[in-house]
């Protein structure tokens, strides 16, 4: 179609589109800020939330430190705490569960749009996705610092030093950003929060259930226990466990769980852009 | 003359499986001007304007908007451009004010510039008292207010608004249009899509009809309306019965298939020779006998247009790809008039 449409003169109040540079990594910082900076800033406004938020891990340390502890202490060798060994557990396994919230949060602003929105904009593209996963390693911290002060409540008494803590810290941080990241993933690929609800569940129910989280992987039937005792979220808890309470002993599982999260982020970080490219430009 | 023009489009074409939702799409839009596409449920204009916002890659063909390449410099494009999606794409969990800061910093402004501007849109938009409370309490108005808030954030050059008054109420839809216009008239090169014929009659400077993602006509509202004839008879007959008779005259007076609404009783056919014939078609329906309600000479509407243009194609294919809200396929008008001459028949 050639317009032959008489052209509107200019007018003085014509709109001047701001100049364009080149993205930078301090574009990807700031916008990830930003994303990050709006996906907190609705937790205070939402009481379901909060409520979730709280009374969730306070429930599953109860119940497991009371369900669980009774049965499991005859396995363990004499003077480990069964409800020391059981709430490191439910620890490193709450930080894992936590991190569904990234797909689901990511799913959603696919349904209603909002990615549109922001592929529309100049923005750096992988902002989207790492704002949202600094995000959820806050919220993650919060609710797992209320499992922990549940389980103090209920009778965990670690005895790990500055030290030790600060390891812990950090490879929790370390857990939480790298099964975000595979929850990106998981949540860029599929339609629907119940999708990745279901299909989160799917990951990882397996890897915290057959693991040392819950019980001594020496109860576990052969293959099962082949499987338990060697897989990362295994490598994790025994690395929470021992540098909080002692037991058992760490050794270098510690590392290798870390090495574990950062092969993880190494899969899954480009996969989760390339899905998100992919996904908003179909 | 390439330099005039803001929006361009080569031969767009755009599968998903086995659905072509594209099949050879050309589009110019003049700086400055409003250019509306027009086409009922699934036409093809949303994949257009996906493919012109840098959103969706065409399968083939090429896009230049504001002179640049869509698919060579998409971030130079969407430094230039503003999109309202179909749906409000706002984040329903922050405020009205916080969503506008937060796209103006997206759009790389400084805070304080964002700040500013945003309360300016909040203002124009009329969502001042509304700013501090979360989108989610937002009526579906106030949402599409401001979804198109911001995409102005920073003035772009070209605006794409997919459907941007659907869902609205009249009230909502003629500050919409007031909207539209204002921005139009200040030099901002438009690209509006709609299913509605007197939205685009009224904002459009010029209106391509697609479907089945192809174009089938364009031009002014003035030379599509001339497309389908001159003046029209409008008639309404007191009595059902009456109606075959009225379309029966009406189509010997115009020389062209009427339209005809049973349950309205109302018969529509071109006039040639408009006022002059009118006399005649008195006499017409005097000598008849048949009751009239109605009878008026009017000008073409867009729903003519419409109709003429895109009717047997929803008819052919009967996928559901039919006419927008307001404009019946033809096929079913058509079917009914057939059914009512059944009807006078037997009886
Ligand atoms: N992502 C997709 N996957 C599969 N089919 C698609 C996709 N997007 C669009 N289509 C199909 O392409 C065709 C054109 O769709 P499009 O959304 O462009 O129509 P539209 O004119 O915007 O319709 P509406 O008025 O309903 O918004 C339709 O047949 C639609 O079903
Ligand atoms: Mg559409």
């Amino acid at each position: 179609m050639s317009s032959h449409t008489a052209e509107i003169s200019p007018t003085l109040t014509r709109p001047t589109p701001p100049t364009v540079r080149a993205n930078g990594l301090s574009d990807v910082v700031s916008d990830s800020l930003l994303i990050a900076w709006r996906s907190l800033k609705k937790i205070p406004r939402s009481p379901d939330w909060l409520i979730a938020a709280t009374v969730q891990p306070i429930m599953f340390t109860l119940l497991f430190r009371y369900i669980f502890a009774g049965a499991i202490q005859s396995s363990l060798p004499v003077g480990v705490s069964a409800v020391n060994y059981l709430i490191a557990g439910i620890v490193a396994q709450s930080v894992v569960f936590n991190t569904m919230a990234t797909g689901i949060g990511l799913t959603e602003d696919l349904q209603k749009g909002l990615m549109d929105r922001f592929r529309a904009l100049p923005m750096t593209r992988s902002s989207v996705i790492v704002g949202r996963v600094l995000a959820d390693v806050v919220l993650n911290a919060f609710v797992t610092m209320i499992g922990i002060l549940a389980g103090l409540a209920a009778g965990f008494r670690p005895n790990g030093g500055a030290a030790e803590w600060s390891m812990t810290i950090a490879l929790l941080v370390l857990t939480s950003l790298a099964f975000s990241w595979m929850m990106a993933f998981t949540g860029l690929s599929l339609k629907t929060v119940e999708a990745v609800n279901s299909v989160g569940f799917l990951w990882v129910f397996p890897l915290t259930f057959v693991s040392s989280a819950f019980v001594p992987t020496s109860t576990l039937p052969g293959w099962l226990r082949v499987f338990a005792e060697n897989q990362p979220f295994t490598l994790l808890v025994n690395a929470v466990r021992g540098w909080l309470t002692g037991y058992p002993e760490v050794g270098n599982q510690g590392w290798l769980a870390a090495i574990w999260m950062v092969g993880v982020m190494v899969v899954f970080i480009p996969l989760s852009v390339w899905q998100y490219q992919r996904r908003t430009t179909r | 003359m390439a330099r005039s023009q803001a929006i361009v489009a080569e031969g767009l074409t755009k599968s998903f499986g086995k659905t072509r939702a594209l099949a050879g799409v050309d589009l110019s839009v003049a700086e400055g001007t409003v250019l509306g596409l027009l086409g009922p449920n699934g036409a093809g204009k949303t994949t257009t304007v996906r493919i012109l916002t840098t959103l969706l890659k065409p399968d083939a063909g090429r896009a230049l908007v504001a002179g640049i390449d869509v698919a060579k410099h998409p971030d130079r494009v969407r430094a230039r451009i503003g999109l309202t999606g179909q749906y409000a794409a706002v984040d329903e969990n922050l405020t009205g004010r916080e969503n506008l800061i937060l796209f103006g910093r997206l759009y790389r402004l400084a805070k304080r510039d964002a700040v500013r501007r945003a309360e300016e849109l909040l203002t124009q938009f009329d969502l001042a008292d509304a700013a501090s409370r979360v989108v989610k309490t937002y009526s579906g108005g106030m949402r599409r207010r401001l979804d198109l808030a911001a995409s102005l954030v920073v003035s772009p050059p070209v605006l794409f608004l997919d459907e941007p008054t659907t869902g609205l109420d009249p009230r909502g839809r003629l500050g919409m249009w007031e909207t539209i216009e204002g921005l139009a008239g200040s030099g901002t090169t438009v690209l509006l899509t709609t299913q509605y014929l007197e939205e685009a009659d009224r904002l459009a400077d010029r209106i391509v009809v697609i479907d089945h993602g192809a174009i089938i006509a364009e031009g002014t509202a003035e030379e599509l309306k001339a497309r389908v004839g001159g003046e029209r008879l409008d008639v309404v007959v007191a009595q059902h019965d009456d109606v075959p008779t009225a379309r029966r005259i009406l189509e010997a007076l115009g020389g062209a298939e009427a339209q005809v609404d049973v349950a309205e009783r109302r018969v529509t056919a071109p006039l040639p020779g408009g006022a002059k014939r009118l006399a005649a078609a008195v006499r017409e329906f005097d000598s008849s006998g048949v009751e009239l309600v109605d009878f008026v000479l009017r000008r073409p509407t867009l729903d003519d247009v419409f109709l003429s243009l895109t009717g047997h194609a929803a008819d052919v294919t009967g996928n559901g790809n039919g006419g927008g809200n307001d404009a019946p396929p033809n096929g079913k008008v058509k079917a009914e008039a057939d059914l009512a001459l059944a009807g006078t028949k037997e009886r």
